[in-house]
């Protein structure tokens, strides 16, 4: 029964949250005001629901990543996903500036599904069994991908446009009709969700999950797909936001075990309260300006992951 | 030192080509008019270029000696995000205003200090515990990439909390350009970083004793504490210099590093670190010259630097160069 106190503990934190998310920020808001309406519908709820949304789903791609790379130290954003996207993004821009967003938000998919292909070719190559490389390897790419992305932002003149993708995630610009896409990434998630039992039998190795009647390859492609999805849809509509697939599935998994059925939902609250939290902290401290939500994650994601490889459960040797 | 004629004259070589190098940077396309004006600012940028690679070299050099380990270099390990973290810090410190007003010099030796002082026990802590396998030297080198990331996510956080001039100075440390170095530190910077790199030569025999390894050093008499935390407070000065003169260089070293060792494979410490210099003094004059005066580029050779180094270190992890 812990596991439905942890649930319910989640979800209650989650809801106070949102119920703070739509009381704070730089208008305020009481019932009696006329405007008060407006501002809740076109960019409180909007916002409070993009942080929601973009947390739960990187959280969930960061576990189905884990998954496919079977290291516990990966997530999205050591991958070099999200510098792909910018450069699928950039590239559309330079070849097609009028194309409608939906041929933009396809283009940022297929170059990240393309970069984190380049990582799991890159991993398989490695030495075996070192699993500290992988990660570092895939924040190499990340920053090989970046170096690409500004040498071709400086040639076109595009470096500010391509800041606000790659810099750091961001919730103050959300408003209504500015974050749907965001939804799409949901929708990518939700789909993990109903391949949780592959994705957990896929994480035991191609042999076993071949030998318990899987199909690897299949299940591999449907979660690249996902991780690509949520990838390039976080990185067009509010920026990137390090660290939370990383920092949300180890601990659910030091806490609830490694069961996807079970730990995925509480995966992607987690990931929600996390995105909302930083998006609420940014939002107060100092207020009425803004700090970015992804700043304040690089600051606490990257303290967490710091603990995380050093406070391994030690096995008996 | 200079035992073998064979790489005497790979010397011989790479200084004819730094020579020819600084010649194209200052005299290729001179206008009539105003020449002592334009030679003057071709001589500044020169000779920040020479003290930025020069300290590179060196520091890159000692680190890989301490940590005995091809594919480290400091920056990757987060030095360079650490002093700009201090510079940041300063920032808050003092106010931007405050932060211009204060005479560069002191404000500069201070921040070295302090940077030589947080470097020594960071990473004195994290490198002195030995490192057995190979899984705790890749813990190891993750663990520094992530201070990195924490440290230029710190600086950002604190830049973001003071104002927006604070911000944008801090953002205008935090990107490296070529094109545009510190000219106000390079006397600064040179009276630090010379009279380390001097120390580094002088050393030159017991850092040949230090790379064999803790057992073996010890048993050859050396002391070996004090060894490791005297050439990391070394390292830290020299990447201090090149930070506050150009702002960070991730790769940069690591491309030196690799070629030195390419060029000069088993040299003795003295003569490795008189090759890595000239080696990075010729790619930093001539990279620039390419892009600033062919290309048209000012900014671009430190993003090139970030790539090209970036697929080297890929290439070496997969090759197993990690040990």
């Amino acid at each position: 029964m812990r596991d439905g106190r942890i649930r319910l503990l989640a979800g209650l934190v989650l809801a106070g949250l949102a119920v703070a998310s739509l009381a704070v920020g730089a208008a305020n808001v009481s019932v009696r005001d006329p405007q008060a309406w407006l501002v809740l519908t076109v960019s409180r709820v909007p916002r409070t629901l993009a942080a929601m949304l973009a947390g739960a789903a990187l959280a969930v791609a960061g576990v189905v990543m884990q998954q496919i790379a079977r290291n516990k130290f990966v997530e999205p954003s050591t991958t070099g996903a999200p510098e792909a996207a910018a450069l699928g993004l950039i590239g559309i821009t330079l070849i097609a500036p009028e194309a409608p967003i939906w041929v933009k938000m396809l283009a940022a998919s297929v170059t990240a599904l393309l970069g984190v292909t380049l990582f799991l070719q890159i991993i398989r190559r490695l030495p075996p069994k070192e699993v500290f490389l992988v990660p570092l390897a895939g924040l190499i790419l990340a920053g090989i991908l970046g170096a690409a992305v500004t040498w071709i932002g400086w040639g076109t003149d595009l470096l500010q446009y391509i800041s606000i993708w790659l810099l750091t995630g961001e919730f103050s610009g959300v408003i209504a009709g500015r974050y749907e896409l965001l939804w799409v990434a949901g929708l990518a998630a939700a789909i993990a969700w109903f391949a949780a039992d592959r994705f957990s039998i896929l994480g035991l190795g191609t042999e076993s999950a071949t030998a318990l009647g899987l199909r690897p390859q299949a299940v591999m492609r449907l979660g690249l797909v996902v991780v690509a999805v949520v990838t390039a849809m976080v990185v067009s509509s509010v920026g990137m936001i390090p660290f939370v697939g990383l920092v949300v599935p180890n601990i659910v998994s030091r806490m609830l075990g490694d069961n996807l059925r079970r730990t995925l939902g509480p995966t992607a609250m987690g990931g929600a309260i996390l995105v909302l939290g930083s998006d609420l902290v940014g939002r107060l401290v100092i207020h009425p300006y803004e700090v970015p939500a992804g700043t304040v994650l690089g600051v606490v994601g990257a303290a967490l992951f710091l603990m995380l490889l050093w406070r391994r459960p030690r096995r008996v040797q | 030192m200079f035992s073998k004629p064979a790489m005497r004259a790979k010397i011989g070589v790479l200084v004819g080509l730094v020579v020819v190098a600084a010649a194209l940077w200052m005299f290729q396309g001179l206008g009539s008019g105003r020449r002592d004006f334009i030679l003057g600012l071709r001589w500044e940028k020169l000779t920040a270029l020479i003290l930025i690679g020069t300290s590179v070299a060196v520091a890159t050099v000692l680190f890989q000696t301490v940590s005995r380990n091809r594919i480290l270099t400091p920056s990757i390990m987060g030095f360079d995000a650490l002093y700009l973290l201090i510079q940041t810090l300063a920032v808050a410190a003092l106010g931007v205003a405050g932060f211009a007003m204060l005479a560069v010099g002191p404000k500069f030796l201070i921040e070295t200090a302090l940077m030589a002082v947080l470097a020594l026990g960071l990473f004195g802590a994290l490198l002195g515990r030995g490192g057995g396998t190979a899984d705790d030297i890749a813990r190891t080198i993750l663990t520094g990439v992530v201070l990195g990331i924490l440290f230029r996510a710190g600086s950002s956080l604190i830049g973001r909390l003071l104002d927006p001039n604070a911000y944008a100075t801090v953002q205008a440390i935090s990107f490296a350009n070529f094109g545009r170095p510190n000219a106000a530190l390079i006397g600064w910077g040179a009276a630090l970083s010379l009279p380390a790199i001097a120390i580094a030569l002088w050393l030159g025999p017991r850092l040949d004793v230090l790379g064999l390894g803790r057992d073996r050093a010890v048993t050859l008499g050396l002391n070996y504490r004090a060894m490791v935390m005297g050439t990391l407070a070394l390292t830290a000065v020299l990447v201090a210099v090149s930070t506050a003169l150009v702002g960070p260089v991730a790769f940069l070293g690591l491309i030196v590093a690799g070629l030195t060792h390419g060029l000069f494979p088993a040299a003795r410490h003295r003569l490795r670190l008189l090759a890595a210099a000239l080696i990075a003094c010729l790619l930093l004059v001539l990279g620039q010259w390419v892009f600033e005066r062919i290309l048209g580029q000012q900014a671009v050779l430190s993003v090139v630097i970030e790539f090209v180094g970036g697929v080297l270190f890929l290439v070496l992890l997969l090759r197993g160069r990690i040990r």
